[in-house]
């Protein structure tokens, strides 16, 4: 029997815009078990983005309770949630989000300097492990303008899986990237879930939802569809039949 | 942190050319004697109006005479009438001033005799016309002899022989040329060239700086006795110290000190609110980057922190860059200027401390927006 790592029941979340009340999460119940890639999907103001920031402990839920790994998140104060992020979660943005002017190695080591207990030897000894997990090993001291698009996002992949979190949440990972990129980075994700790693994937592709093995649709705010992903496209089959890429 | 140069540059030199000009005024007062006394006639006071005539000639060689008699604590007392005019030399003429004095003067007014003599008992009784020159009368009137001993200068049509040479003193504190003179016997003066029987003013020396207060309190009651002043009738002369006017000095020269360091301090904190503002643009342009250390477990504290720090650094690094600058000007000032400077270590720890303080302070506001951000909004931000 697999653990549960996410647990949500009964999830509501208010925004105050002014007189307004915008209610983005109206009652969502949700479970994910440990190993699953799902996808979250759902067009803009489903609440699909703000599903995500709730699970990444960005936002404290209105009403209803979460449980991360068995934790209830709710009645957490803002330091123990930071404790939390760092332990527990690993992000990937759209817009990757690598600090400037840093090299990849010391952006992998960024959640590890705010985990204590970490020393700075073993600090950049796994941040090394992590980019050669994700293949970046031979650009690791290259700052984010010297790379591309799908290495920065292998680079924050990285940094996401240093601390070795319960579960990747992803935001529309693969938003900034072309087709061939893109099926890079779902084969790495692919591969990573292969080896155990729980992901959570936010997107409004359908294409890109079939990598994953769950799909989960969000609608005005409720969950109205969810079911196993069928036919899964296999990253790595697929970038073969790519065609060949003209070499200018 | 341009600004903070600038401040704490400012800040050290200013005080270094206010305490160097402190220090130059009391070290010329001090070669001119600090336990010099002066006695004056009160109506002088009034910046030299005249309140009918016997008011200014109320002084005479006998409170010079009960002043050495009664007052314990003046080690020397001399007279002083002064003539102003044109002394002649052959063909040359120089305006200057006679002083007439008793052979005292010397040591009370710290002058010293180069070569030659002083004047005789016996010639102050008889009026000799005797005098000695300062190194300004030598240069304008003899075309830098070296000694005119023996040769005769004539002031106001009075022959007056040289007997002695005085050493040079060069400018006193207050730009007068102290070897622009000619000194005679009083009786001399008063006699042959002013035609009166008072005397202008007393000068005497106190045995010890120590005795100052006490040398002119005896010097005030001799007076007040000489003078026949009952008990409540206000004094009709003033008595004056060196160390008084010193002292007088070195408090203007504060007040300087203090005016100069305050326009300073100002550009300091003009400094302050450009890291402040420097800071809050920090903020804003590394809101996305705050966004994403909040995220992967940063809390709060440490956003704050790191903030906090830059601003401190930014805020020292300037400091000791303003404080080095500071130091090198005052160099310049001293050397290419010839302005006298004193620096005061106390300034540079001071400028240190306001530095960090600057950091501190005009930090916190920035870096504690920094740290209340909502990580989703700080991620999304453009």
């Amino acid at each position: 029997m697999k653990k549960t790592i996410i647990e949500v029941k009964d999830l509501k979340k208010d925004f105050h815009v002014g007189d307004i009340t915008v209610h983005a999460l109206r009652g969502i119940n949700l479970e994910i078990k440990e190993g699953e890639f799902v996808a979250i999907m759902g067009t803009s103001g489903s609440g699909k983005s703000t599903m995500l920031n709730v699970l990444g402990c960005l936002d404290k839920p209105t009403s209803g309770s979460y449980l991360l790994d068995g934790v209830s998140m709710g009645e957490l104060s803002r330091n123990e949630l930071a404790a939390l992020r760092n332990n527990k979660l690993g992000f990937v943005f759209q817009s990757y989000n690598l600090l400037p002017r840093t090299s990849a190695l010391e952006n992998v080591e960024l959640p590890l300097f705010y985990n204590s207990k970490v020393k700075p030897k073993e600090r950049r000894e796994r941040a090394i492990a992590a980019l050669e997990a994700v293949g970046l090993a031979d650009r690791m001291h290259h700052m984010p303008n010297q790379m591309s698009g799908g290495q920065q996002q292998r680079a924050a992949i990285a940094r996401s899986l240093v601390n070795d979190p319960v579960v990747i949440l992803a935001d529309e990972a693969t938003g900034n990237l072309d087709t061939r990129t893109s099926y890079e980075i779902m084969a790495l994700l692919q591969d990573l879930n292969s080896k155990g790693k729980t992901i959570v994937f936010v997107t409004h592709e359908p294409d890109i939802a079939k990598f994953m093995t769950r799909e989960v649709v969000f609608r005005d705010g409720h969950i109205i569809r969810e079911g196993i992903v069928t036919d899964r496209y296999n990253a790595v089959e697929l970038l073969k039949a790519l065609p060949e890429e003209e070499v200018v | 942190m341009l600004g903070i140069i600038i401040g704490v540059a400012s800040v050290i030199v200013m005080l270094a050319i206010g305490q160097g000009s402190k220090k130059s005024i009391r070290d010329q007062m001090s070669s001119m004697g600090t336990n010099l006394i002066m006695v004056m006639p009160a109506s002088q006071q009034r910046g030299g109006i005249m309140l009918g005539n016997s008011s200014a000639q109320n002084m005479t060689l006998s409170d010079v005479v009960a002043i050495e008699k009664d007052c314990p604590d003046v080690s020397a007392v001399s007279p002083e009438v002064r003539s102003s005019g044109q002394a002649v030399v052959g063909n040359s003429n120089w305006p200057t001033s006679v002083y007439g004095v008793n052979n005292k003067y010397f040591s009370i007014r710290k002058y010293t005799i180069k070569s030659g003599r002083s004047f005789s008992d016996k010639e102050i009784q008889t009026y000799a016309k005797v005098c000695l020159v300062g190194q300004t009368i030598i240069e304008k009137l003899f075309e830098g002899k070296t000694d005119p001993i023996g040769q005769t200068v004539r002031f106001k049509g009075i022959p007056l022989l040289i007997i002695g040479v005085l050493s040079e003193k060069g400018e006193n504190g207050m730009g007068q040329d102290q070897d622009d003179l000619i000194i005679a016997p009083y009786t001399t003066v008063q006699k042959r060239i002013l035609a009166i029987t008072y005397i202008q003013s007393i000068y005497a020396s106190a045995i010890s700086e120590e005795k100052n207060n006490d040398a002119i309190d005896q010097m005030t009651t001799s007076l007040r006795n000489s003078h026949k002043l009952k008990d409540g009738v206000v004094d009709d002369f003033q008595v004056r110290s060196q160390a008084e006017m010193v002292q007088t000095f070195s408090s203007i020269s504060d007040v300087l000190t203090i005016l100069l360091g305050a326009i300073a301090g100002i550009s300091l904190l003009v400094g302050g609110i450009g890291i402040m503002n420097i800071m809050y643009v920090s903020v804003t342009e590394r809101t996305r980057e705050i966004g994403l250390r909040l995220s992967v477990g940063g809390r709060a504290n440490d956003i704050m922190l790191q903030f906090l720090i830059e601003s401190i650094l930014l805020s020292v690094f300037g400091g000791i860059i303003g404080i080095s600058f500071g130091i090198l000007m005052t160099y310049v000032a001293a050397n290419v200027m010839n302005w006298p400077t004193v620096i005061m270590p106390a300034a540079v720890v001071m400028s240190f401390l306001v530095c960090s303080a600057i950091g501190i302070f005009f930090g916190w506001y920035p870096a504690r927006k920094a740290a209340n951000l909502n990580p989703i909004d700080a991620l999304r931000y453009e």
